[in-house]
């Protein structure tokens, strides 16, 4: 296992706002496991939502200003598997069709040093047993960007699986979307619902009092479906699972 | 042709629910009239060239296309028996391309039932190997199992407008 | 792309809401979805190659497409050469006006039809019904459709939101005005529905005189026209009547015989979960002594030729129709395709539709937004069309076309917050401000959210507020 790796955190902008929890946790977590969190003021939002809307300016102005906040690190994490994969397979995209190759090839390189929570405590730090403790019973919704957009395969399970007092049970259907989508969950919202009762009624089957996965967008909309339909399961980001140890709660 | 391709052609077709026999060359007379037998199926269509030596029954009326046969009379047999030209291993598939022992496409489609003598030497492993020895300027048919359909519930049922058996004499 | 049926449809949005209140169609979607893609993945992962031939399959779909003017021209001569007789038609009008005429000439008032989708896509069977030919539909799916006078739902099984009960029902009721009634004891198993069809259509094979098919490929070198099938219904029409008449998309074209085989290996793994289906029928213009000795092939662009222009779009004509795409998407499953308002339903019809009708109608401009953009669809095209990607590039377009005047402002205020951090830190602040204000149900288009799902709480300090508390001592 590596150590003293510096590790820049983009935080999103999703969990900046809303879950903060889940930055804190990914700091709490790196140092404990002995390296060193910076977390570059200047950024903002990966442009996610505004490339997949429609607007790919917005999303090019944002992708700048990433490139420019984040070009100078040796690794950046970001608890958002969906964000990681926008900066992977969009901003090639984005930046080949403003026509500019010095973006273009900037955009390359930091993206390569991009990695999502999982991939980096895997396969950046080498390690899987990162000497947590959670109680619980889990169940881990592997979301569509974690899966089929990173490729995550099952470093996310095996994270899980090291964590001490945690009991992992398997999620029915797993692979399926849970309706999110971005604006999607808006724009066509009883499609959307229908999708997340079906992912809801699959977590509630497994008996699990907590839903996990590595993306906060899915799991506010899973989270706020539960809710509704008081279900009495939480939904906690990988990141505060990973986080947590026997003395502090997550 | 590699090491079990018969073996993998007949497992391939059986998978299909189509019957398959694997026989050696002397035995074809005997398998043809076996099934024949089996499915009490007495006019039979033989299409040109297709080799008198395997037609050992007695039993059976033999019917030549020589007319050629009307669709209304290719409704009333009991049968077509054919070889074909190439067979594909893997896929389970038997090519015809209406040359000699094969006919016309409409005998192989109008009867209810049809057996194909896959002779030797036709068997191929992949789709790849048997696309350079098809000439595409002959009209082929590529059967692979009995009509079936995945209309209902996507769900496979054999049996609509070709024929609804087919059963195949693998010649090894 | 012919949209006079569908001309004025409500959006994607409102169709599909109806739908997902559509218990049954649920039920029966979920069942034939979830039946086929077990059937697919088996099949798939027999293959030695699968990524490679996937790529090989791409690759000659891209090849084509980027000499697309040069191999049609070659398939001409060589269909010419065969002894068939090619036909150019720019749109729906012009490929519906030669069909029509070509049947007229044969003086015949009746064509047997194999399950087309060119031929859906132009409408051809209502063209004919005004000349007053009758098209017969031949396909067991099709002919369910048309007895209950209904649409298609999807590409390879049109009838998939009928299930076998509700198919019953249908043959009882309508086979009798199309020709040979259904048999009195007609139960609903799915051997007896198939043998239903069988004695239906048998009299109208061996009587009708001229045919009309698509094609899944033509082989520009050749002239050969290839179509897949399991029901033997299309040998009928291929191999019966007098007449053949082809009407088949430009992009259907591969160069050569032994590119055919690849496609061979992928479309009925991909599309019923078959190492390879029933039946396959090719030919090369006309045979003397068998088959129709009149062959028309109509070339068919209809907006084809626009769509290779768009560098990112162009992909979606490599499409071979497998329909595996609509087999694993959730949103299909959950809305059926008459949602979609097209004969393309599903993730390839999101991409598809916009790209030959245009974006001008609320319904097609909709379409790209019908995907949550989870790639599933993605991950089992057999070509490799990146449907999440065309579906992002059509929705900029969308933007640009159509109005969004709304969204664009929410979009235009959302960019001027995240441009710079201090703009969004104020943002926050005062979120975290005035966080109990926030209603449980939020006014206007957010109200699709709070109608179904609570809202996370705002939380009193963003993270950035707290790593400034915490690491520069900030208050």
């Amino acid at each position: 296992m590596r150590r003293n790796v510096r590790v820049a955190l983009f935080v999103t902008c999703v969990n900046d706002t809303i879950f903060p929890d889940t930055g804190k946790a990914v700091v709490r977590l790196l140092r404990r496991l002995g390296h060193e969190v910076d977390f570059p003021e200047g950024q903002t939002c990966c442009g996610q939502m505004h490339v997949n809307t429609g607007y790919p300016e917005a999303a090019t102005a944002l992708m700048r200003r990433f490139t420019q906040v984040f070009g100078g690190y040796e690794a950046v994490v970001a608890p958002s598997a969906s964000c990681v994969a926008t900066v992977r397979e969009q901003y090639p995209r984005l930046a080949a069709a403003a026509g500019d190759p010095a973006l273009a090839e900037e955009v390359t390189r930091v993206a390569g040093k991009v990695y999502d929570l999982s991939e980096l405590l895997v396969d950046v730090l080498g390690t899987t047993d990162v000497g947590a403790y959670y109680p619980h019973t889990v169940t881990y919704h592997p979301t569509c960007h974690s899966l089929r957009g990173l490729h995550l395969g099952d470093r996310p399970l095996r994270l899980l699986r090291q964590v001490r007092g945690l009991r992992l049970v398997e999620l029915p259907e797993a692979a399926e979307c849970c309706g999110f989508g971005g604006t999607f969950a808006v724009k066509n919202p009883a499609v959307s619902t229908a999708m997340g009762i079906d992912k809801v009624t699959n977590v509630i089957s497994t008996g699990a009092e907590v839903l996990c996965a590595a993306d906060n967008s899915c799991l506010t909309h899973l989270g706020g479906t539960l809710s509704r339909l008081r279900a009495g399961v939480r939904t906690v980001h990988l990141a505060e699972i990973l986080a947590s140890v026997e003395s502090g709660a997550a | 042709m590699g090491e079990g391709a018969l073996e993998l052609l007949a497992e391939r077709i059986r998978d299909y629910r189509a019957q398959v026999r694997l026989v050696r060359a002397e035995e074809i007379p005997n398998a043809v009239a076996k099934a024949l037998r089996a499915r009490n199926a007495r006019r039979i269509v033989v299409p040109p060239g297709f080799p008198a030596e395997w037609l050992a029954s007695g039993e059976c009326e033999w019917l030549s296309d020589e007319g050629p046969l009307t669709p209304a009379e290719l409704d009333r047999v009991d049968g077509v028996i054919t070889s074909c030209v190439v067979a594909i291993a893997e896929t389970g598939t038997l090519v015809l391309d209406g040359g000699t022992g094969q006919g016309r496409r409409a005998l192989t489609l109008i009867p209810d039932y049809h057996l194909c003598v896959v002779p030797v030497g036709r068997v191929v492993r992949t789709v790849a190997e048997a696309m350079p020895l098809l000439d595409p300027i002959r009209p082929l048919t590529w059967i692979s199992g009995p009509s079936a359909t995945s209309d209902i519930e996507l769900d496979r049922v054999e049996g609509v407008h070709g024929p609804r058996t087919l059963e195949v004499i693998v010649v090894g | 792309m012919s949209g006079h049926t569908y001309l004025g449809m409500p959006a994607f949005p409102e169709r599909s809401a109806a739908a997902v209140q559509d218990a049954q169609l649920r039920h029966n979607l979920r069942h034939a979805t979830r039946t086929i893609r077990g059937k697919r993945a088996a099949v798939i992962d027999e293959l030695p190659d699968w990524p490679g031939a996937r790529e090989a399959a791409k690759e000659i779909k891209d090849r084509t497409l980027r000499h697309l003017d040069r191999y049609l021209v070659q398939l001409e001569e060589a269909v010419t050469a065969a002894g068939g007789t090619v036909h150019w038609a720019a749109d729906a009008a012009e490929a519906n006006r030669i069909v029509v005429g070509l049947v007229e000439a044969t003086g015949e008032r009746s064509v047997v039809k194999v399950k087309s989708m060119a031929t859906q896509e132009i409408g051809l069977n209502e063209a004919l019904e005004s000349a007053g030919i009758t098209a017969y539909e031949t396909d067991l799916a099709e002919l369910i459709v048309q007895l209950g006078e209904d649409t298609p739902s999807h590409i390879l099984v049109p009838a998939i939101h009928r299930n076998r009960a509700e198919i019953r029902e249908i043959f009882q009721r309508a086979m009798a005005d199309w020709g040979r009634p259904a048999p009195g004891d007609l139960t609903d198993d799915p051997r007896a529905l198939a043998e239903a069809a069988r004695l239906h259509l048998r009299e109208r094979f061996m009587s009708t005189r001229v045919a009309v098919s698509g094609a899944n490929f033509m082989v520009a070198e050749t002239g050969t026209l290839v179509v897949l099938e399991s029901e033997g219904n299309g040998r009928m029409c291929l191999t019966l009547p007098e007449t053949l008449i082809s009407v088949v998309g430009i992009e259907k074209t591969i160069p050569t015989w032994e590119d055919l085989s690849v496609f061979l290996e992928l479309l009925p793994r991909s599309s019923t979960g078959e190492r390879m289906n029933p039946y396959t029928t090719t030919w090369t213009g006309v045979t003397p002594g068998d088959g129709p000795q009149t062959f028309h092939l109509v070339l068919l662009d209809n907006g084809r030729t626009d769509v290779l222009a768009d560098q990112v779009g162009r992909q979606a004509l490599r499409c071979i129709r497998c329909s595996a795409c609509l087999n694993v998407c959730p949103v299909y499953q959950r809305t059926g395709g008459h949602a979609y308002g097209s004969v393309y339903p599903g993730p390839i019809g999101a991409i598809l539709t916009p790209q030959l009708r245009g974006m001008q109608s609320e319904l097609d401009a909709s379409l790209p937004y019908a995907s949550t953009l989870c790639g599933a669809c993605y991950e089992v095209c057999p070509v490799a069309i990146d449907i999440p990607e065309v579906l992002v590039h059509l929705r900029a377009r969308a933007v640009q076309e159509s109005g969004h005047r709304a969204e664009r402002l929410a979009m235009r205020a959302a960019r001027w917050v995240l441009e710079r951090p201090v703009r969004l830190t104020r943002a926050q602040n005062a979120a975290g401000r005035f966080r109990r204000l926030i209603p449980k149900r939020l006014p206007g288009p957010l109200g699709g959210w709070t109608d179904t799902r609570d809202l996370p709480p705002v939380p009193r300090e963003s993270f950035r507020a707290w790593w400034r508390r915490t690491e520069k001592g900030d208050s």
